[in-house]
């Protein structure tokens, strides 16, 4: 045998146990959610049959999946664009030399760290009407009391807000490291030049984290559609499904309903949104943000 | 299961049939899923009861598991059961009846009541709980750690408002009028003490079950193939709920928080809340204030669902491992051991002999409290539950919360949660 050939078997057995452990837990679910999905749930008397579209046909005339897309979407959009900007200004701010920048970072870093249905129960009594944190501000300056979380109108942004603090440090760190990469003799050219604050972030460093944007970006689409655990404590997905996202749905179908074949229906939807949107992202972003 | 295991077992049940009561022969090692979400004190009382057991049985080792929530109890119960392999016993909500039946993970427990002793056990526990555990003419499960709901008041806030302290609302009219005298405004016109609450997150169903009970309304029928939500009696009590808060203004409006409920009261932010006796011990700790515990207020009639966890028994496990399943169940449900539980955790204890052991006695003349969930069981019904159970409460909750927060008016919200429980209960008829 030539070397050539044991390099290759090499290199695929090196490649073999993670190979292994991707397609067993990932490939194959997913493969597994789609076929199942053209099959009914099996119950104790009534083994699975194939049915068709029927679940499909099924998920398009359920209220509760439009409204689960429908709040996804406006979770995603509130989401998204919020973490990264503040964790961009966190960022640059934590990057000057300033007195306990440690202490700062370490502060803005720490949400990330923390488990995120124990942060759920702090968040559950912010929220809480006439004692809680928030009432306790609003209350201060004259406000009306409000209930966060009890009612349909402010549900959904009183969990968005807990999932932008909760990523906003975890992005703030990728960043941090990116303007540490950045090469100091570019913002010493830029004072050069008598650019402004403002200048030098909007033509040099924001160009030149593009990149890590773009990694960003895709980070936070997917946790859009993933992060759910804080809906379990603070909402259960009420009022009347005002706060129920489609990951979560999924749960309930699957879990509390056991309807097994309409969760891997709705399974592939959710696949099918992020591979659309790893596809625009890779195929189309990617191109734009290199600089040379 | 091997063939030798399996023979195994069947020379067991030949052997408890042939000498009835006694204990088995054979070993046998039974799992036990047990919804406990943290460790503290009740893994203990538990780990405590497993050690006593085997103690007392030998040839059983008795191994508990603790599973989390309930609601992820029941998914590991269940997702064992279909890879092959299931506790052999479990403890789960009792409305979960019908869905282990459905997806057939269980056993009734009438082909191990064999001696005279077993049936007077069983004829022992409070019928109220029984409901939620026999259908069919079977019984399915045994209760174990069971709750109703009480109301708790502010004893101090009675008095301030001019209220006998001593005196909860015996009737719907005087818990609205008594929640009127106990709502507080600030000159703004913000109130700083609501009257009355009633949570509503997560699972509204269980608390209105209480007003729809006292209305004299049934939810559904012990088939658990029908649902009557948007009968009058059903309208009218969501009525009432809804006018406490949306009318009157004596009951926070939108959707109350089920876990901040205690802590509202705590915080003197509520004079009267509704929740489960199983918060007893946690009120008794953490009140700063003298407060009492009463029954609910009665409309047409007094009335409570109860709550809570049964113990089941695997249909997937061997023959002897369910009669040693059977054998620790009845073990731990006897009086005394039914008793100390109830003592311990604050769940209403099952059976009335529980109630007239010693230790139960001494405990109730020192915290009379305990008696109230007891006294209301005679006035209690059967949780909420039916085929395809989740699904057809999550319509009722859906409905209660689209009414709660005012986006449906009472009638519509009922009849769209009962369109929606039909479809979904039409083939299990």
């Amino acid at each position: 045998m030539n070397s050539r050939a044991t390099a290759t078997i090499h290199g695929w057995l090196l490649l073999l146990p993670a190979m292994a452990c991707l397609a067993l837990f990932t490939h194959w679910p997913a493969v597994a959610s789609f076929i199942e999905s053209f099959y009914s749930t099996p119950r104790a008397r009534r083994p699975a049959r194939f049915i068709g579209l029927d679940n499909y046909q099924q998920m398009l005339a359920d209220p509760i999946f439009w409204k689960a897309m429908s709040n996804n979407l406006w979770f995603a959009i509130g989401t998204i664009p919020a973490s990264i900007a503040l964790a961009l200004l966190m960022a640059v701010w934590v990057n000057d030399k300033i007195v306990g920048r440690t202490w700062v970072r370490m502060a803005f870093f720490t949400p990330t760290i923390l488990p995120m249905i124990a942060v759920a129960n702090i968040w559950l009594f912010f929220f809480t009407p006439q004692y809680g944190l928030l009432e306790q501000i609003v209350g201060f300056f004259g406000g009306r009391s409000t209930n966060w979380l009890g009612s349909q109108d402010t549900a959904l942004y009183a969990i968005t807000i807990v999932a932008i603090w909760k990523e906003a440090g975890f992005f703030m760190i990728f960043y941090l490291a990116a303007l540490q990469a950045l090469p100091p003799s570019l913002g010493e050219a830029a004072a050069i030049e008598g650019a402004s604050r403002w200048t030098y972030f909007r033509r040099i460093q924001f160009p030149l984290l593009m990149p890590t944007t773009l990694f960003v970006l895709i980070n936070a689409v997917i946790n859009a559609f993933r992060m759910v655990d804080h809906i379990f404590v603070m909402t259960r997905g009420g009022p009347d499904n005002a706060t129920t996202l489609l990951l979560f749905y999924i749960y309930q179908v699957g879990f509390s309903f056991w309807d097994t074949a309409y969760a891997a229906t709705l399974t592939c939807v959710l696949l099918a949104l992020l591979a659309l949107v790893a596809f625009v992202q890779y195929g189309i972003l990617e191109r734009r943000t290199h600089y040379r | 299961m091997d063939r030798r295991e399996f023979l195994g077992g069947t020379a067991a049940i030949a052997g408890a049939a042939a000498l009835p009561g006694s204990a088995l022969a054979q070993s046998a090692e039974i799992s036990f899923f047990y919804p406990v979400a943290v460790g503290g004190p009740i893994t203990k009382l538990i780990d405590t009861y497993a050690a006593d057991f085997e103690k007392a049985n030998p040839s059983i080792k008795l191994k508990p598991i603790y599973a989390g929530t309930y609601q992820e109890t029941i998914v590991k119960a269940l997702t064992a059961h279909k890879s092959g392999t299931p506790p052999v016993t479990s403890v789960l909500l009792s409305t979960d009846m019908f869905t282990l039946i459905d997806e057939e993970a269980i056993v009734p427990f009438d082909d191990f009541i064999k001696t005279e002793d077993d049936k007077k056990w069983l004829a022992g526990f409070y019928p109220g709980f029984m409901e939620n555990s026999q259908t069919g003419g079977k019984t399915w499960g045994i209760p174990f750690q069971r709750s109703t709901i009480v109301l708790y008041w502010n004893k101090e806030l009675f008095k301030e408002a001019g209220l006998d302290p001593e005196k909860p609302p015996q009737t719907w009219a005087e818990h609205l009028e008594f929640a009127q005298k106990l709502t507080k405004r600030d000159a703004s016109g913000n109130v700083t003490q609501w009257g009355t609450q009633i949570p509503s997150s997560g699972f509204p169903y269980w608390l209105f079950q209480a007003l729809t009970t006292e209305a004299d309304a049934l939810l559904m029928n012990p088939a658990g193939d029908t649902t009557y939500y948007d009968k009058p009696g059903v309208v009218e009590a969501l009525q009432y709920w809804i006018d406490l808060s949306q009318k009157h203004k004596v009951h926070p409006p939108g959707i109350v928080e089920w876990g901040t409920t205690p802590k509202d009261f705590f915080e003197k932010k509520v004079a009267m809340i509704w929740t489960t006796t199983g918060n007893l011990t946690n009120v008794r700790s953490n009140a700063k204030f003298p407060f009492g515990v009463a029954m609910l207020p009665s409309h047409k009639r007094r009335g409570s669902p109860t709550g809570g966890g049964n113990f089941y028994i695997s249909k997937k496990a061997t023959p002897a491992q369910q009669q040693a399943a059977f054998q620790f169940i009845k073990w731990i449900t006897q009086p005394e051991r039914a008793a100390q539980w109830s003592i311990d955790t604050g769940y209403v204890a099952v059976s009335k002999a529980a109630y007239e052991t010693e230790a139960m006695k001494k405990y109730v003349v020192d915290f009379p409290p305990a008696a109230v969930a007891r006294d209301q069981l005679e006035f209690a019904v059967a949780e909420l539950s039916t085929h395809e159970n989740q699904r057809v409460t999550k319509a009722l909750n859906d409905g209660l919360q689209a009414a709660l927060t005012g986006t449906k008016p009472a009638q519509k919200a009922m009849e769209d949660a009962q369109a929606e429980a039909e479809r979904i209960l039409k083939p299990y008829r």
